[in-house]
């Protein structure tokens, strides 16, 4: 995430191609650098605040995991990115793209960018597939759009592209329609489509969420396979940790619209600081676990992003909470560990979060839930 | 215990049936491809025998239509072996006259119906598309067209496309109906057209063609049409239906094609003065458009069920 990234990486980077590094990065700045992205929504009930002042890089060739609960602002941040928005949105911030801004560029432009340079991989490949054209055509129509090669020297990529995703029989299925694949398949086809002008960045929005349990893992390692061979930087937006946890560079935790904590990933998941990320990793159920252990939910709702509380936005739901979490809202800073972000006044496994916890158990001043399993679920 | 050794004795039956039950329902489902429907063949049978009719009447051994005939005068159907349909209340051949009718009706209803999809179709997407400003004018338009009654308006149209008789120059009458039917048929096709483009257009696939990088006007015609077509068609085909019928309404008024010349409205405008009598005059061309209308749709259902490649269609 940040540029100086202390932690060695035992992924294929920059420095393990070196003959190929110089050409590929041809200057110094970052491939993506987001700074303070806002996006509104106007609706009937007023002005949606989906993302509300995001600040991150990604460096070419690496994975930022972006994780959050539904809501949170995860797939509106890629989107704001890469500018698919429908017409009732705006933007404000930057969005820096190799060197360049971006955001609120005209449509003419983001053209260019867009499954030349960036793409992305949708979540439910039912729908994000045409119905009524063959697989073949949609791949070979991006590559038409951004390529000037002749029709046989496409058929040949869309051949190869499918090929390389793993499909058995490629040559027949660029002959079929989307409804004669398994889930599997789709969301492989769907790979394809995006990998197919070769971009450098990848958003994947809940890339398994709509898969079978099975086929998630085959699906994730794919990606990962294909951004190490291809040098591609990736956005993987997701629910759930358990998705970023091997695969991640560095991971971001989402609440409300906000960053609320990133860090490398391997720090992320030793020394978490944030409450909310201590929640969504409990939240997972564990093999070693009895059966019929109750699920550790986190209690309470998102925010209503309309009218977003004061203070800390996960305060209403947060057992550390204390009133000074519910008038100030903590900024989003490093302490310790470099490049470990994260935003909140009394972090878990410190001395101020194990005071503020002991004193709001003892008040009984837990609000909707504690970490404690015992403690009433409302 | 007898009820209970009753009870497990008849479980395994009743299992094995519910079982095969529903293993045979599926390989039914899933396997076998639909069976044509034997309507179909008579629909298509009706539609060839029409095209034949149309294409080749000059060759087929029929009266002259416009030619009357002495003693032919109203003499009802299977009467007179050479004219086998008998003859109007001018002693024309009706067999003949409805087989040439055919041409004129079957030329104006199909190219008006064309005319209405086209625009209509290119007006409903864009509306359809660009849900802002655009699609909010175009729709204002729709309902202005629609609030007319449509035979009316298509009256309105002709008067006004007709120009001055006096002048002697001008479109053809066949030219002046096609476009007059056409342009009432746009603001039905039209919301057709947008209610579909509206719905597809919001689809994931949509958006993942824009992060590819396509072009409206990509998107619009490779992406969205494809998918609306089929409703568009099926409701042109109806659209061909009320063509006919409505051509035949400007006939009764008079502003249809000159007479001599017959077309199906023409000849029911004519016999109606004669409806009392020989109500068989009126009948010869209504059972044609009736079969023709119901051949038309049957077809389009049919064509429709074949080709559809999407999920629902399975």
């Amino acid at each position: 995430m940040t540029t100086t990234d202390p932690e060695p990486t035992d992924r294929v980077g920059a420095d393990a191609d070196p003959q190929a590094a110089p050409d590929r990065v041809p200057n110094g700045d970052p491939l993506l650098q987001v700074t303070d992205l806002k996006t509104n929504f106007t609706s009937d009930r007023g002005r949606v605040q989906a993302v509300r002042g995001v600040t991150f890089t990604l460096d070419r060739g690496k994975t930022l995991g972006i994780v959050g609960e539904s809501g949170s602002g995860k797939s509106v941040l890629a989107r704001s990115i890469m500018g698919l928005m429908p017409s009732n949105a705006t933007r404000t911030g930057s969005v820096r793209y190799d060197g360049k801004e971006v955001l609120n560029a005209p449509l003419k432009v983001m053209r260019e960018y867009w499954g030349d340079q960036m793409s992305m991989v949708f979540q439910d490949p039912m729908t994000a597939l045409n119905p009524v054209m063959r697989v073949g055509k949609q791949i070979t129509e991006s590559i038409h759009e951004h390529l000037d090669v002749s029709k046989d020297y496409a058929n040949e990529s869309a051949l190869k592209i499918l090929q390389s995703v793993g499909i058995p029989e490629a040559k027949r299925r660029l002959r079929q329609y989307p409804h004669e694949l398994s889930g599997g398949m789709r969301q492989r086809v769907m790979i394809a489509i995006a990998l197919a002008c070769g971009p450098k960045l990848l958003f994947a929005d809940e890339p398994t969420t709509a898969l079978d349990v099975t086929v998630q893992a085959q699906i994730l390692d794919l990606l990962q396979e294909q951004q190490r061979e291809r040098f591609m930087a990736v956005m993987l937006v997701t629910h759930d940790l358990g998705v970023v946890a091997g695969r991640a560079d560095d991971i971001a935790v989402m609440y409300a619209g906000q960053i609320v904590e990133r860090a490398p990933a391997k720090t992320l998941f030793s020394d978490m600081a944030h409450p909310y990320t201590e929640a969504l990793l409990q939240s997972i159920p564990k093999l070693e676990m009895p059966n019929h252990t109750r699920l550790q939910a986190i209690g309470g709702r998102p925010p209503d992003l309309v009218n977003p509380p004061q203070g800390c936005k996960f305060s209403p739901r947060c057992p550390y909470a204390q009133d000074k979490c519910r008038e100030v809202e903590p900024p989003l800073e490093e302490h310790g560990t470099p490049g470990h972000a994260f935003a909140c006044f009394y972090p878990v496994n410190s001395p101020e979060g194990a005071e503020a916890l002991a004193r709001n158990r003892s008040s009984n001043l837990a609000r909707t839930n504690t970490t404690d399993p015992t403690a009433v679920v409302s | 215990m007898s009820m209970v050794s009753n009870y497990a004795g008849l479980e395994p039956e009743m299992a094995s049936g519910i079982i095969h039950d529903d293993i045979s329902t599926e390989t039914g489902d899933g396997v076998t491809k639909k069976k044509v429907p034997f309507g179909a063949y008579l629909a298509a049978a009706w539609m060839s025998l029409l095209l034949v009719g149309i294409l080749g009447a000059p060759y087929l051994p029929l009266s002259d239509p416009n030619e009357s005939i002495a003693g032919l005068q109203e003499v009802p159907p299977f009467q007179v072996t050479d004219h086998i349909l008998g003859g109007d209340s001018n002693g024309r051949d009706l067999l003949a006259r409805t087989v040439y009718g055919a041409r004129v009706s079957m030329e104006v209803a199909v190219s008006a119906v064309m005319f209405g999809l086209i625009i209509g179709g290119a007006l409903g997407l864009l509306s359809g598309y660009y849900r802002g400003k655009v699609g909010n004018v175009l729709v204002s338009l729709f309902d202005i067209l629609l609030a007319f009654p449509p035979l009316v308006l298509a009256l309105a149209l002709v008067a006004v496309l007709k120009g001055d008789p006096a002048s002697g120059k001008g479109l053809p009458t066949v030219v002046i109906l096609i476009l007059a039917l056409g342009i009432v048929s746009i603001p039905v096709l039209a919301r057709i057209t947008r209610a579909n483009t509206l719905a597809w257009g919001q689809r994931d696939f949509v958006t993942a063609a824009r992060a590819q990088g396509a072009k409206n006007s990509r998107i619009i015609i490779r992406e969205i049409l494809p998918n609306v077509l089929p409703a568009m068609i099926s409701i042109a085909l109806l659209g061909i239906a009320v063509t006919i019928i409505a051509e035949g309404g400007l006939g009764i008024l008079g502003v249809s094609v000159e007479p001599p010349t017959a077309t199906w409205g023409t000849i029911i405008a004519d016999g109606r003065t004669a409806l009392r009598d020989s109500p068989y005059i009126v009948f010869v061309p209504c059972i044609a458009v009736f079969l023709t209308v119901l051949s038309l749709n049957y077809l389009g259902d049919v064509v429709r069920d074949r080709f559809d490649v999407r999920e629902s269609a399975l």
